[in-house]
């Protein structure tokens, strides 16, 4: 690996390869884990359906409880900002819409690049807060452990990275280019085995706490 | 062009003999100082250190290469002021386009070193084998030697196009002859690289306009190519730019997009990542550039773009067939979670068989 060719090349090639298996094989592995396992049964008499409340759970939960966002409005509303902007940025730059048309076969209209690249910085500045929100709040500082600090940072490389080769703020290109393609692999990575699962789990949690209530006749 | 330098003349003696009008001196001056990004009052001072220039000798020293920058350079449709500049200056050696050969032609270089002995420019097109000196021989002398032996005297040296500032096609993987560029070689003398496969002819005759107007060489970029022309991307530049920002990309070389001129991303332009005036200076007297006649960029001013991939491939899309290592990347996943899976109603029914119920009287058995 002399050159930023063949930087960019092996991370294209066989870093991509090994990225891509361990978080396609790990993501299945972990819900098949978890659908697999299953839960008690309940011999106790249901007082009312179960898919319903599980599917409206799914939805209504995307919206944050009253009683939590007057507690911490600052973490509900950052939340919301990073992950939209962090989909923006992902789902609607044109070139990723090219990368995943390449792999999916289908493909749908981009935004702007400026308008993207407004996203970004905003998707930056709000996660750059909320790391200085999780060090100097006590109590938050106090629930943090090392895998959140590093599954920020896997989530804050990609933008930045992508930032910099968009605006070609790191010479060579091929390097700029490699680093951004290789912070997204080291996020495939550990994606698995972190609380970025949470991507595909979010909705099997959120319908069985709906499934459960429905079950009992309770509003969940 | 390969005359003599026993007879002195300044550059404007010189155009002037050749019938270039003060005007048209002028109006090069002006596009000379407009292209190095200079103010306009600048112009009287280029013209005024143009017209007063005397010949500087230039030893021009072929290695790997194709002559294909050569023919870039001497290939120009029209005699322009360009080239006047190219017949001022005194070519002293170029075994491509010199009329002496054998011993008479190595005889005019070491006469030209001797002679201008530390003012002297080398343009070198080409790269310089390491792995076996004999791969690449002039008059019995291997490139490395002839390089090292002409440069000691030398003002400033030129490498002219990507095989010179690059390694280029001789560097490209596995580069059997262990091909280097000039800067690898030379480290106590100044060193421009003017890439491209080949490079503009106006790039040339603008650093060389810049040697003779300033005595000196141009701000260089981080891989030694003058600011000047290299400091902008082609894609930052190029008229296809709008199309690119919109999502509207030619996907086949005769579809609709490419007809309309759509941006050619996708069919493995390397524009975003190369840097070079193509798109503002273009080709053949400002006819053309390759985006605009439909083709992509190939990245060839940039280092090692023989090894980029493929010129067909988007830069930024991994080589390998996702979609097929995501598919097997599932049956792997589900095989493995399947197996899991089972594990884990084992541990559990295991768990499970080995409960011991505890009834009340147990309870008050061990109390």
């Amino acid at each position: 690996m002399n050159s930023p060719i063949d930087f960019l090349l092996w991370v294209k090639g066989p870093a991509f390869d090994i990225a891509l298996a361990v978080f396609v094989i790990g993501i299945v592995v972990r819900l098949l884990e978890i659908v697999l396992l299953g839960r008690k049964q309940d011999l106790a008499e249901p007082k009312g359906g179960e898919f319903g409340p599980g599917l409206r759970t799914i939805v209504t939960r995307t919206l944050p409880e009253a009683g939590s966002f007057k507690q911490s409005p600052f973490t509900v509303i950052g939340g919301y900002i990073w992950h939209i902007g962090f989909l923006i940025c992902l789902l609607f730059f044109v070139p990723h819409i090219e990368l995943l048309h390449s792999v999916l076969g289908i493909k749908w209209p981009g935004l702007s690049s400026h308008i993207v690249d407004a996203v970004a910085v905003v998707t930056m500045v709000t996660l750059v807060a909320m790391l200085i929100d999780r060090i100097t709040h006590s109590v938050k500082r106090f629930l943090s452990g090392p895998e959140d600090y590093l599954v920020w940072l896997a989530a804050f490389l990609p933008i930045v990275t992508g930032y910099l080769a968009y605006h070609r703020m790191l010479t060579p290109y091929p390097l700029v280019l490699g680093i951004h393609i290789l912070s997204i692999e080291f996020l495939m990575v550990i994606f698995p085995f972190t609380k970025l699962m949470h991507t595909f789990t979010f909705p099997l949690a959120r319908w069985y706490n709906g499934a459960m209530a429905g079950r009992r006749g309770v509003q969940s | 062009m390969a005359d003599s330098n026993t007879e002195i003349k300044t550059l404007g003696e010189s155009l002037r003999q050749r019938g270039v009008s003060r005007r048209g001196f002028l109006k090069f001056c002006t596009a000379t100082a407009s292209m190095m990004a200079l103010p306009p009052a600048m112009v009287p001072a280029i013209a005024e250190a143009l017209e007063k220039a005397r010949r500087p000798s230039v030893i021009w020293l072929s290695f790997q290469e194709c002559t294909g920058c050569t023919e870039s350079l001497t290939r120009a449709h029209a005699p322009t002021i360009e080239n006047l500049i190219f017949d001022h200056i005194s070519l002293d050696y170029h075994h491509t386009l010199q009329a002496a050969s054998g011993e008479g032609a190595e005889a005019a270089r070491e006469a030209a070193i001797h002679e201008n002995f530390g003012k002297y420019l080398v343009v070198v097109d080409g790269s310089i084998p390491l792995k076996d000196p004999g791969f690449s021989t002039i008059a019995g002398i291997s490139n490395l030697d002839m390089l090292k032996e002409t440069v000691a005297g030398a003002a400033a040296v030129i490498a002219v196009g990507s095989c010179a500032a690059f390694g280029g096609l001789p560097h490209a993987n596995p580069n059997p002859t262990g091909a280097v560029s000039v800067s690898e070689i030379i480290k106590d003398k100044p060193v421009v690289n003017v890439s491209g496969c080949p490079p503009i002819p106006t790039v040339i005759s603008g650093v060389l306009a810049h040697f003779l107007t300033f005595g000196g060489l141009p701000e260089l970029d981080d891989l030694g190519r003058p600011k000047v022309f290299y400091g902008q991307s082609i894609h930052d530049r190029c008229y296809r730019r709008p199309f690119y920002d919109k999502g509207l990309f030619a996907e086949t070389f005769d579809d609709e997009g490419a007809r309309k001129g759509w941006c050619l991303y996708r069919m493995g332009c390397k524009g975003p990542m190369t840097y070079n005036a193509c798109a503002t200076t273009k080709w053949n007297q400002g006819t053309s550039w390759p985006v605009e006649s439909g083709h992509g960029c190939l990245g060839c001013s940039e280092p090692d773009f023989w090894d980029g991939g493929g010129f067909y491939n988007a830069i930024s899309i991994p080589d390998g067939d996702i979609a097929r290592n995501i598919g097997l990347g599932a049956v792997a996943g589900v095989a493995v979670g399947a197996a899991a899976g089972m594990l884990n109603r084992n541990a559990k029914a295991d768990a499970a068989a080995r409960h011991e119920t505890v009834t009340v009287d147990d309870l008050e058995k061990t109390s």
